[in-house]
């Protein structure tokens, strides 16, 4: 191997997944973000922090392709992108886990995880779901994430941990190179919590670049290599959590702290 | 390394450590309202065949699947509508004025002289008697220009609700009165019959038999089988539960909710149509005040089968156990020589009685 050719194969490693340029976004009068820049690499997990209205959720469904930016770039796996909907980031391997999950509780675990996107099988001339196909590979996944769930049980009989398993195996299909993650342990028990954040080490483990949402400090600290803080549409610290602590987070969400 | 390999089990075989099988009787159908009230109506289609020695006559078992395959069909259009949380008060409506326009158009294109009749009749060597060009063709064109006329109003109805984002109750009720009020401008409020050389078959078609089986009720399960392979094996059926059960979900899992809620719509709207043509044909006539109100039944019998207003659930099966338990009780009221005004009275308790026992049992469980 050349050391050209080399060169080029480490900066592929290191290209990062995810990279947003001077991310602004108005709506009318409201500067809702101002500037924002953020880098994610390959098997990362990014804890997204800040109060409500410090525009996480903005940030969010600009990278989900919910609505545009007013100013800056994207780029996704070193290619600049534009999003017009939601069906677009999706497509090209960004998954996001809402906070309410979007499940359908009358419709089973399998069901959901293939939810629009249905495996089919000709049968003569008709096109008829593959339950057969759909349950396994459903199994297959909630066996990678290490969750005990039958794909033929009904969401509406389940856990909330065995929801959030529904939802993140739902991200695995597609082999999604970013997951974003809303608020995953707001809503669930302690033991439950447990079984999130192993989730999301699963997601770490193959690779794949997790944007954590929480208030949960703990959470954040138990499982993200590095925490983004937000306030008043500004990213104001971009820490590994090894370099920070609880307090000095909370200092900075609060404004106590200016920026670190 | 070596990998450790896991031998394939089939799902149903999964054990967890701490996580519990359902059993058999708590999932499916059998944990569904429409199990309770297949139970009740074989319960009292036993009580009944006590009760009176007519009840289980041929004449009378023919007569109670004709009669309930006479709202059936459009029941298993509105339950494509119920699930996905909708819901269609313009059934009745529909009915009569689909009937109306297939009527109409075919006694028009039997009228020798009448703008396009020449393309299907001639009069015969005697002057006076017309023939069809080609038979069967007058009675095709006018039933699809019915069904053409519901799928118009299926449209409109699933645009406003789909697209404007009206409420259902209101676009259907408003629905409900343009439609009937058009069945009684076409027709000056007189109705229509039908007529011409064709309107032998129309009647042989929709209040014929078939070895003793009355047509409709053939019409009936036959929908009912393609309407159970539609919701549970194809990608729309599924999309039509997933918006009843949460559409928000749906949406953002790209599913596109606008389209298959039109789609729902002009599937009630085109059920409803063809059910309207065949009680035409057994009617011999459809006068402008045909199926007022049907509407309630269609809904009651839904309802009572086990479709939930709320959406979510529903399917052919409680359609049509709806349909049979309202006609079973109907019939059996006559036959036991009760005053028939109570028929109405019943048939509230029975909604109540049957939504509560579903309520009672999820509480239950």
């Amino acid at each position: 191997m050349t050391n050209e050719t080399m060169a080029a194969a480490i900066s592929t490693a290191a290209q990062p997944v995810l990279e947003l340029k001077g991310i602004g976004k108005q709506f009318g009068a409201i500067r809702a973000l101002h500037g924002v820049d953020l880098t994610i690499g390959a098997g990362e997990v990014v804890g997204l922090m800040g109060d409500n209205g410090a525009g996480k959720s903005t940030l969010v469904r600009i990278i989900a392709g919910n609505f545009p930016p007013s100013q800056g770039t994207i780029q996704f796996c070193g290619r600049e992108v534009h999003f017009h909907r939601p069906m677009d980031s999706r497509s090209i391997g960004i998954e996001v886990v809402y906070q309410d999950l979007a499940l359908a509780n009358n419709l089973t675990a399998a069901a959901n995880v293939f939810l629009g996107r249905e495996l089919k099988r000709n049968f003569g001339p008709l096109v008829l779901l593959d339950h057969k196909g759909m349950e396994a590979r459903a199994l297959e996944l909630f066996r990678e994430l290490r969750s005990e769930t039958r794909p033929h049980d009904l969401v509406k009989d389940m856990s909330g941990g065995q929801r959030q398993a529904v939802a993140i195996a739902r991200t695995r299909l597609s082999n999604a190179k970013l997951v974003m993650m809303d608020e995953p342990t707001a809503a669930i028990s302690v033991r439950q919590v447990e079984q999130v954040l192993s989730l999301i080490h699963r997601l770490k483990e193959q690779g794949i670049a997790v944007i954590l949402i929480s208030h949960r400090m703990p959470d954040i600290f138990a499982v993200c290599d590095r925490v983004v803080v937000m306030r008043r549409g500004e990213k104001k610290a971009d820490k590994p959590v090894g370099q920070t602590s609880p307090d000095e987070v909370t200092a900075l969400i609060t404004g106590a702290k200016e920026a670190a | 390394m070596s990998v450790p390999s896991e031998t394939p089990v089939p799902s149903s075989e999964v054990t967890f450590t701490n996580v519990g099988a359902i059993r058999w009787w708590n999932r499916g159908v059998f944990a569904s309202q429409t199990a309770y009230v297949t139970l009740a109506l074989i319960a009292l289609i036993i009580l009944m065949s006590f009760a009176s020695p007519y009840f289980l006559t041929e004449g009378n078992l023919q007569n109670v699947a004709k009669n309930f395959s006479f709202i059936a069909i459009a029941t298993l259009g509105i339950t494509f509508v119920i699930i996905t949380g909708g819901i269609d008060l313009s059934v009745g409506s529909l009915m009569c004025f689909a009937a109306m326009i297939t009527s109409m158009v075919m006694v028009t294109l039997s009228t020798p002289g009448a703008p396009l009749s020449s393309l299907f009749v001639h009069l015969a060597a005697d002057g006076k008697t017309v023939v069809a060009n080609v038979p069967g063709l007058i009675l095709i064109v006018s039933v699809l220009a019915g069904l053409a006329v519901s799928v118009l109003v299926g449209l409109v109805n699933g645009i406003c609700i789909a697209v404007i984002g009206l409420s259902p109750f209101v676009t259907t009720l408003g629905m409900l009165s343009i439609v009937r009020g058009l069945a009684y401008v076409i027709s000056n409020g007189r109705g229509s019959f039908p007529g011409g050389p064709d309107a032998d078959y129309f009647y042989a078609l929709t209040s014929g038999d078939v070895y003793d089986v009355p047509a409709p009720f053939i019409y009936l399960i036959a929908l009912a089988l393609v309407m159970a392979v539609v919701l549970h094996h194809s990608a729309f059926g599924r999309h039509v539960f997933a918006i009843g059960g949460n559409e928000k979900a749906a949406e953002l899992t790209g599913i596109s909710v606008t389209r298959v809620k039109i789609e729902v719509y002009v599937i009630g709207a085109v059920a409803a149509g063809l059910q309207g043509i065949i009680i035409s044909g057994w009617l011999g006539s459809a006068p402008a005040n045909m199926a007022t109100s049907y509407e309630l039944n269609v809904i009651a019998a839904a309802v009572i089968g086990g479709a939930n207003l709320a959406g979510g659930i529903g399917g052919p099966l409680g359609a049509i156990v709806g349909c049979v338990l309202l006609e079973v009780i109907r019939n059996g009221l006559v036959l036991a020589q009760v005053n028939s005004y109570w028929q109405q009275t019943l048939v509230g308790v029975i909604i109540i009685a049957a939504v509560l026992v579903d309520r009672i049992r999820a509480r239950l469980l």
